[in-house]
């Protein structure tokens, strides 16, 4: 190997002497580079990133002026009841699916495919974790219990994933039809079982039997705040990592902006297809396990928290990014928890915070053409999408 | 060539452009004219800023300092709208065609005019403009299914379709064989002709001399060289070449020792062809390919009933009209491709039901012609793109863990031996020019320890200086036992480096022969020639 560097290295250096110095151009560049991400590039990042929940939360006010309450009384009970007092705790415990959520829908979407079966594998997972637990719990210690159900939901959340993903893998079948049409058959599922197998024989309404609260997870010492959240902390941090300094995140990345380069470089796109639903169902899967087991206990039929279409908007808010995401989800979930309350007290419907969730949408929207317009900081959707979707407009990108 | 004279008036002039991008001013200070029925070529190596200064015309980049006169008025150019709107139309440097779409879909894209569709309307427009460029198109077949000759007609038919008076063309003949690239010239000269102001942008002096009434070269971001229509007039082929190439690699080469190398780059450079060690052909038989077929159903072209054998030391051509199953082939030899039938052997070892991975580390390896959507991933940096193929691999990757450390050494370590322009290691691989990235792609094939490469086109793009130094790469790992297979549209690239050269066709290769020299060229056309009769001849009984 050494003899043939050397024959390159001769090869190439009697021409790069006489053409431009390779210094000229890497000396003053060491210091461009840290300039990468220059401080108005990162301030133009963030102006990019907040516009549109401020924009949000003015245009939020004015309907509710229009609608003739106070918006400042509303906005402050959102705080007053998503904060202060026990109220952060509560947002956190609602922070603990959100974040395994968003997690795993960002798995899937850095790889430029679309898990939208999101319902079905979290119901079904909650579904049948609530469902065998009354059994196992009659046969095995509680923490053992715990943990067995935990993989219960993991492995449910990502079973629902592999049809779509063998299709995809296999046959290039476009996956958002196929998780969709997956989460229809599987919303169903979960309410026949609610109603069947699963059914509370005490109690005439269609739900489950609720798990005592003596075998749920575990507070926190010293709050309200069930284990699962430090569970999706650490998961979330680790998938983090995963992503961002190992080779399986660079390859995904790498499959992510093309899935043709990928194959030319030599990844198994097939087999990543696969890895990425499974990653994606299974985080899934887990938030549901830990929202079952941490906060709910029971499962009545026809219930959806719909965290899914929650999240998404905040997801690429955060750009892919799974740290990234953590402060978003913590805003919804104050927003969320807070505002229950804060609805009531305002006479207002509770549906005014999906109005909220759709009006950051709206604004990100609008907010996404002026910044391409103006070069103003880093495009929400992952690049390929902007391109392809760029080009259908027939703007050009080139060179 | 012509006798017009610098009085043809000027359309756009830029005066003192200068665009800067973290770590390079990729313009500095240009002025520039561009005037009504004139061809300006424009030259300068591999990153000079050539594509940088078109994009600011185009309305893609905004210049830092400087402006833009359009007529004599200082207009700012905010979008590729708004170029279009004051009637600059560009050729851009990778095609902006849309594959799946057939040719008059992709022309009506730019329809922004309109609400509905005026197809028939774009169909005259088509065969008008079409009939201007002296070529033959047919509206309704799908972009992919162009030859790149015709690709480039198209693209040039899309530029013009808004009505332009000034013509972009940058490095338009690059892909093409030499017939496709006497049509493009003339339909460019046709154009001109017809009064429309035209850049051309090119690595071939050839061209430029057969087509320019005006000629500029970039080095380094500066304009180092204008010769007026009125001087370019008198001049003849080789005092041209003598004063762009000094322009382009400057006064240090013009020096006595290098001016023997400017001289070299010039002529047809049949010197390296003798460096070639004579008997280090080896009788091991590297590649054998034999009765292979593939015929993909994406509608790319299939490959029929191949056989090769590449011995160790040896180059073996492939000649052939581009789109006629090279890129199939290649994919297959890499395992990017399921064959349906035959086999492939690497040395003794049956490599057929192999995946890219494993043959890449036996020593296989693919210089993809496709650079921009295959080669590279525009969004990481150069480093990553550099190791792209060696994701996972000790010593920059430990147990799944990059060691960063390691991968910056070899990434620096590469970029220095290849010579590529880039500001540094971290910089996104997708902002570097287009001959940057195809250094870094060789820079990644040819470094540790090929036994096989496959060059798809290898030295497109890239400027003299470049071009003659992959060629010299490429005669040197054949003489250290590498074998080679090189496909090229350009035949004087298969006759200066090939042993033999197979002509290939509609996915068959059709002939063979080997590399004679001067008559090499001779031989191959009448392989293609003598095929073609045998075609006609059998769908004549
Ligand atoms: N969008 C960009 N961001 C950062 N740097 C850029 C960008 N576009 C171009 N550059 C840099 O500007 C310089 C000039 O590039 P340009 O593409 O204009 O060269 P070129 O003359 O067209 O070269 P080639 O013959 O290789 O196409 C290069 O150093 C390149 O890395
Ligand atoms: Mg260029």
């Amino acid at each position: 190997m050494s003899d043939k560097k050397q024959v390159v290295d001769s090869a190439m250096r009697t021409v790069s002497t006489d053409g431009i110095p390779a210094e000229s151009l890497t000396a003053a560049d060491t210091a461009g580079q840290r300039s990468k991400r220059s401080g108005k590039e990162i301030a133009n990042l963030l102006i990019r990133t907040i516009t549109p929940v401020v924009l949000a939360i003015i245009a939020g006010g004015l309907i509710l002026l229009a609608m003739g309450k106070d918006p400042l009384f509303f906005y402050g009970n959102i705080i007053n009841y998503g904060i202060m007092g026990r109220g952060w705790q509560q947002s956190l415990v609602m922070m603990t699916p959100l974040l395994l959520l968003a997690a795993g829908l960002i798995v899937v979407f850095r790889g430029k495919l679309w898990n939208l079966g999101y319902d079905a594998q979290y119901l079904l997972a909650a579904v049948l974790v609530i469902g065998f637990a009354p059994s196992l719990n009659a046969v095995l210690p509680w923490w053992l219990t715990l943990i067995v159900l935990t993989l219960l939901g993991v492995a449910v959340g990502a079973a629902w994933t592999i049809v779509p993903a063998i299709l995809k893998a296999r046959f290039e079948t476009n996956e958002i039809i196929t998780t969709l049409m997956m989460s229809f058959i599987g919303v169903g599922i979960a309410n026949l079982l609610v109603r069947g197998p699963f059914q509370d024989p005490d109690v005439v309404v269609p739900q489950t039997e609720s798990i005592p609260l003596d075998s749920m997870l575990p507070y926190i010492p010293g709050t309200r705040i069930h284990v699962g959240l430090i569970v999706a902390v650490v998961v979330v941090l680790i998938l983090h990592w995963v992503l961002t300094r190992t080779s399986f995140g660079l390859r995904l990345d790498i499959f992510g902006a093309n899935p043709k380069t990928a194959m030319h470089v030599g990844i198994n796109t097939s087999r990543m297809i696969v890895t990425l639903f499974i990653i994606s169902g299974g985080l899934i899967g887990l938030a549901a396990a830990m929202d079952m087991l941490g906060l709910w206990g029971y499962v009545r039929s026809n219930w959806n928290p719909e965290y899914g279409a929650a999240v998404i908007p905040f997801v690429f808010l955060a750009r892919l990014n799974v740290l990234g995401s953590i402060p978003f989800v913590a805003f919804y979930a104050i927003v969320a928890n807070g505002g229950q309350i804060a609805a009531q007290d305002s006479d207002l419907s509770t549906d005014f915070i999906l109005v909220l969730v759709a009006l950051i949408l709206i604004f990100m929207s609008i907010i996404e053409y002026i910044g391409t317009r103006r070069d103003l900081g880093q495009s929400y959707l992952p690049p390929g999408l902007k391109t392809s979707v760029a080009q259908i407009f027939g703007r050009k990108k080139s060179s | 060539m012509t006798t017009q004279v610098a009085e043809n008036p000027v359309i756009v002039g830029m005066k003192n452009v200068t665009k800067t991008f973290p770590g390079v001013v990729a313009n500095d200070q240009i002025s520039l004219d561009i005037r009504q029925g004139l061809v300006h070529c424009l030259l300068g190596e591999n990153g000079a800023g050539k594509s940088t200064l078109i994009s600011i015309l185009a309305g893609m980049q905004q210049p830092d300092s400087g402006q833009i006169e359009i007529d004599g008025k200082v207009s700012r150019i905010t979008s590729t709208r708004a170029a279009m709107k004051l009637g600059v139309g560009v050729v851009y440097q990778h095609s902006t065609l849309i594959s799946s779409m057939t040719v008059l879909e992709n022309l009506m894209l730019g329809d922004t005019k309109r609400v509905l569709l005026d197809k028939k309307g774009a169909r005259t427009k088509l065969r008008d403009l079409s009939a201007l460029l002296g070529a033959e198109i047919d509206p309704e077949i799908k972009a992919r299914n162009l030859g790149l000759g015709q690709q480039q007609q198209v693209e040039i038919i899309k530029a013009l379709w808004q009505g332009s008076r000034v013509l972009i063309l940058d490095e338009p003949t690059s892909m093409l064989t030499p017939q496709a690239i006497e049509s493009l010239l003339a339909s460019v000269v046709r154009l001109r002709n017809e009064g429309l102001a035209v850049i051309f942008i090119t690595h071939k002096l050839r061209e430029a001399y057969a087509i320019g009434d005006e000629i500029s070269v970039l080095r380094k971001g500066r304009m180092v060289k204008h010769v007026p229509a009125r001087e370019l007039a008198k001049m003849n082929e080789s005092s041209l070449k003598n004063t762009v190439l000094t322009a382009m690699f400057g006064d240090d080469q013009a020096s006595a020792g290098n001016r023997k190398t400017i001289e070299e780059l010039a002529g047809a450079a049949t010197a390296s062809r003798q460096a070639r060690k004579a008997g280090s052909v080896s009788e091991t038989t590297v590649l054998s390919v034999s009765q292979v077929t593939c015929s993909p159903n994406d509608g790319t072209r299939g490959i029929f009933d191949i056989n090769i054998a590449i011995r160790a030391g040896e180059i073996l051509g492939i000649a052939g009209i581009d789109g006629h199953g090279q890129s199939t082939l290649a994919e297959v030899l890499a395992g990017q491709r399921k064959l349906q039938s035959g086999r492939v052997l690497l040395g003794e070892t049956d490599v057929t039901h192999l995946d890219v991975r494993a043959r890449q580390s036996m020593g296989l390896r693919y210089v993809t012609d496709d650079r921009l959507h295959e080669g590279i991933v525009g969004n990481l940096p150069v480093s990553l793109n550099l190791l792209l193929k060696r994701v996972g691999q000790k010593p920059f990757w430990n147990r799944g863990r990059i060691n960063r450390q390691e991968v910056l050494d070899e990434s620096n370590r590469l970029i220095s031996e290849f010579d590529i322009r880039t500001p540094n290691p971290e910089t996104r691989a997708g902002t570097l020019s287009g001959g940057n990235i195809q250094k870094l792609l060789l820079a990644r094939e040819l470094s540790n320890n090929p036994k096989l490469v496959i060059f798809n086109k290898p030295t497109y793009g890239l400027d003299l200086k470049t071009v003659a130094r992959v060629r010299e790469i490429i005669l040197e790992f054949a003489n250290e036992g590498v074998a080679v297979l090189l496909i090229s549209a350009d035949l004087d690239e298969l006759t200066e480096l090939a042993d033999r050269i197979a002509v290939i066709s509609q996915g068959r290769l059709i002939g063979e022969t080997p590399n004679v020299g001067a008559r090499t060229a001779e031989i191959v056309g009448e392989i293609i020639v003598n095929e073609g009769a045998a075609a006609t001849g059998k769908s004549r009984k």
